[in-house]
């Protein structure tokens, strides 16, 4: 047997890695919102069968609440279609009452045995060291882990299985409808199989920081990659870090791991979304700069090109009046001009700027590049 | 056993209180509806948990002003970045707001039990507003509501047309030279000053569906959008005086669930038989087609 302590880990890192994986199909379907639906609507589904089964360590139990998410997920598309709402309030609509219902439920029939309001928006992850699977005499560790860990292989052989199917329904439906591909029945168990981890992620993080688990990982591997196997991977690794490091937080300051877990997914998302070496807001704003410097390059290199050889050259090119006829201000002219003399497009010639081989070469090209033809007029 | 009940004036206090606040939250609800910013209340209901929380650590008492200033601030914060994420960057909205609600509840969380070691008593109230708890209303919080109420009250009657336009066609409102941003703000600010009263009577959880719901349930039965807000308004305080009422009745339960039970149930009763949209009628008419077919 490991330390609690370790255990926990490995609960929370595995619970980590299986959401991350639905999680990231459900943020590129834009389908985040379901996911929320589903957390909380999991809750009627859990206490109904707990009503019935009177049992807490009922496998009927899981199997409710997964019916409960796939209910949820059904209801929402039967409110859709009959068009008379949309899909936010839809949305806004069934989970609300599914889990007012599990609430009044639970503070009526069940009374306060395991099912206490504080687990279900906390989770217990505390806990999960004693709840342990035993085979035959012998203690197999921590059921938690069993648990997720089984899951985690199941999406994992689920992704293997239809990779093609998942990234073309991912992220183009239309045509995955128009190849004849149809994809309803792979919906629907991968819904199920997405429930079923919520349910199971539940017992660890309650309620909203389930959310918290699949949306942020995947979110933050969005912004750090392109490609659907790098972020599903870097979902994974992720998730496992936003476990680890939630647990130490939670440590080191004696507060709840769940709540550590999802402040954490929100520091990690926070630097992504600033610093990330694409999609990041430094790197946009770099670029968004250079592609302005260099628009007003091609623009001083076309300016220069179409007066070559005319008449009014000398006036039209001469430094002085280069901010006159760019109407651009002095300091952001020279600011242009010395760019370009450093690309070597310009040269200077006494008071007039003329165009290099190469600079010509880019004016010609941002005219076709831009077809920038009318400004020649 | 209810006569009693009515009798009592604490009971009047408190559905006085749910009922205006389901009023208001039913009217300005009708714009998130409308607007398909249904979720936002969501957002602003969880995002506001670190708020109140900080709150309650820095001043140390239950004091309802501090707790739900602090509680609007961070739902402040929360909307702007459920609404800035998906402008500067590449994250779809509803990513955006699944993130910010789970990430500011997440923190909420943590702050919550860190005031949980502090040994004074006084945090042992600070669970109430995560399902709410409309019995420990007092006469000036219901005072508080009914100033808020009034406010709404009169900015959607003095800029009625502001409104009717940012519902329908904000592109419009803003060719016509409508301060657009100014407006969206506002409703904005009057959405987190709602979310935020409501929270101690209903809770972080669920508060965003008194928004919702009654709208829901007002679009089914009428076309004109002053129609709409009244019926909203109505359906939501109906809502909240009849939730109350059976939070009382029974004991033990928390008030929000039973609100949003009835808000929601009002919401799928005139999904079904509202005269022209219902669909019960829709069936119906559906069923008489089929069976006229052979015949004609």
């Amino acid at each position: 047997m490991l330390a609690p302590q370790v255990e926990i880990m490995l609960v929370a890192a595995l619970a980590g890695a299986a959401c991350a994986l639905p999680g990231a199909f459900l943020l590129l379907r834009r389908m985040v919102l379901i996911g929320d639906a589903i957390s909380h609507s999991i809750l009627l589904g859990i206490v109904a069968a707990f009503l019935i089964v009177r049992d807490l360590r009922s496998p009927l139990l899981l199997l409710g609440a997964a019916g409960a998410g796939v209910l949820t997920v059904g209801l929402v598309d039967v409110l859709l279609r009959s068009g008379r709402v949309k899909e936010d309030t839809a949305i806004g609509l069934v989970f609300p009452a599914m889990f007012s219902l599990g609430v009044v439920l639970i503070a009526r029939g069940v009374g306060s045995i395991h099912l206490d309001l504080d687990a279900v928006l906390l989770g217990e992850l505390a806990f999960a060291p004693f709840d342990r699977l035993t085979w035959g005499g012998w203690d197999l560790g921590p059921r938690g882990a069993w648990v997720m860990g089984t899951l985690l292989v199941l999406h994992i052989l689920f992704i293997l299985a239809f990779y093609k199917e998942l990234q073309l329904t991912a992220f183009d439906p239309d045509l995955a409808q128009v190849f004849g591909f149809r994809p309803a029945g792979l919906h629907y168990a991968w819904m199920a199989l997405t429930s079923l981890t919520v349910v199971a992620a539940f017992d660890v993080a309650g309620v909203v920081l389930v959310v918290a688990m699949l949306v942020a990982p995947s979110a933050t591997a969005y912004l750090l990659t392109d490609r659907l196997g790098r972020m599903l991977l870097g979902s994974v690794g992720l998730g496992v870090a936003m476990a680890m490091g939630g647990y130490g937080l939670a440590h080191a300051f004696d507060v709840s791991i769940a709540g550590a877990m999802a402040t954490t997914g929100g520091l990690l998302f926070a630097l992504a979304w600033i610093g990330g070496p694409r999609h990041g807001w430094i790197a946009r704003r770099r670029l968004a700069a250079q592609r302005r410097w260099r628009l007003a390059q091609q623009l001083l290199a076309v300016h220069l090109l179409s007066h070559e050889g005319t008449p009014a050259e000398a006036e039209e090119c001469a430094l002085a009046h280069l901010p006159t006829h760019l109407r651009w201000k002095p300091g952001f002219t020279a600011a242009v001009i010395q760019r370009a003399e450093e690309a070597g497009w310009v040269i200077r010639e006494g008071e007039c700027l003329r165009l290099t081989e190469a600079g010509r070469q880019a004016a010609r090209e941002a005219l076709v590049e831009g077809e920038w033809v009318f400004l020649l007029r | 056993m209810v006569p009693e009940l009515f009798r009592d004036p604490t009971f009047w206090t408190v559905a006085l209180g749910s009922s205006l606040l389901g009023g208001v939250a039913g009217a300005l609800g009708v714009f998130a509806v409308l607007r398909r910013e249904s979720l936002i209340g969501d957002v602003m209901s969880h995002a506001a948990l670190p708020g109140l929380v900080l709150a309650f650590l820095i001043t140390g008492s239950r004091e309802l002003p501090p707790l739900l200033l602090g509680a609007a601030l961070s739902a402040g914060i929360g909307a702007l970045l459920a609404v800035q994420i998906p402008r500067r960057s590449r994250i779809k909205p509803d990513a955006a707001l699944g993130l910010v609600l789970s990430v500011f509840f997440g923190m909420g969380i943590v702050g919550l039990t860190v005031a949980q070691q502090r040994p004074t008593a006084a945090q042992a109230g600070l669970d109430r507003f995560l399902f709410g708890q409309a019995a420990t209303m007092l006469r000036r919080d219901v005072a508080a509501i009914a100033l808020i109420a009034l406010l709404v009250l009169t900015l959607l009657i003095l800029l009625w047309k502001e409104w009717k336009l940012l519902a329908f066609d904000p592109v419009f409102a803003k060719a016509c030279g409508l301060p657009v941003g100014a407006l969206e703000l506002l409703l904005a600010a009057l959405m987190v000053l709602t979310v935020a009263i409501g929270l101690p009577a209903v809770g972080v959880v669920l508060v965003s569906a008194l928004l919702v719901a009654p709208a829901a349930a007002a679009r089914q039965w009428t076309d004109r959008l002053e129609r709409m807000v009244v019926l909203a308004g109505g359906f939501g305080a109906l809502s909240g005086g009849l939730g109350t009422l059976m939070s009382a009745e029974i004991g033990r339960l928390p008030t929000g669930p039973l609100i949003v039970l009835w808000a929601c149930g009002i919401a799928l009763l005139s999904l079904l038989i509202a005269p022209r949209r219902g669909l019960l009628r829709r069936w119906y008419l559906h069923r008489r087609k089929s069976h006229a077919r052979p015949a004609g």
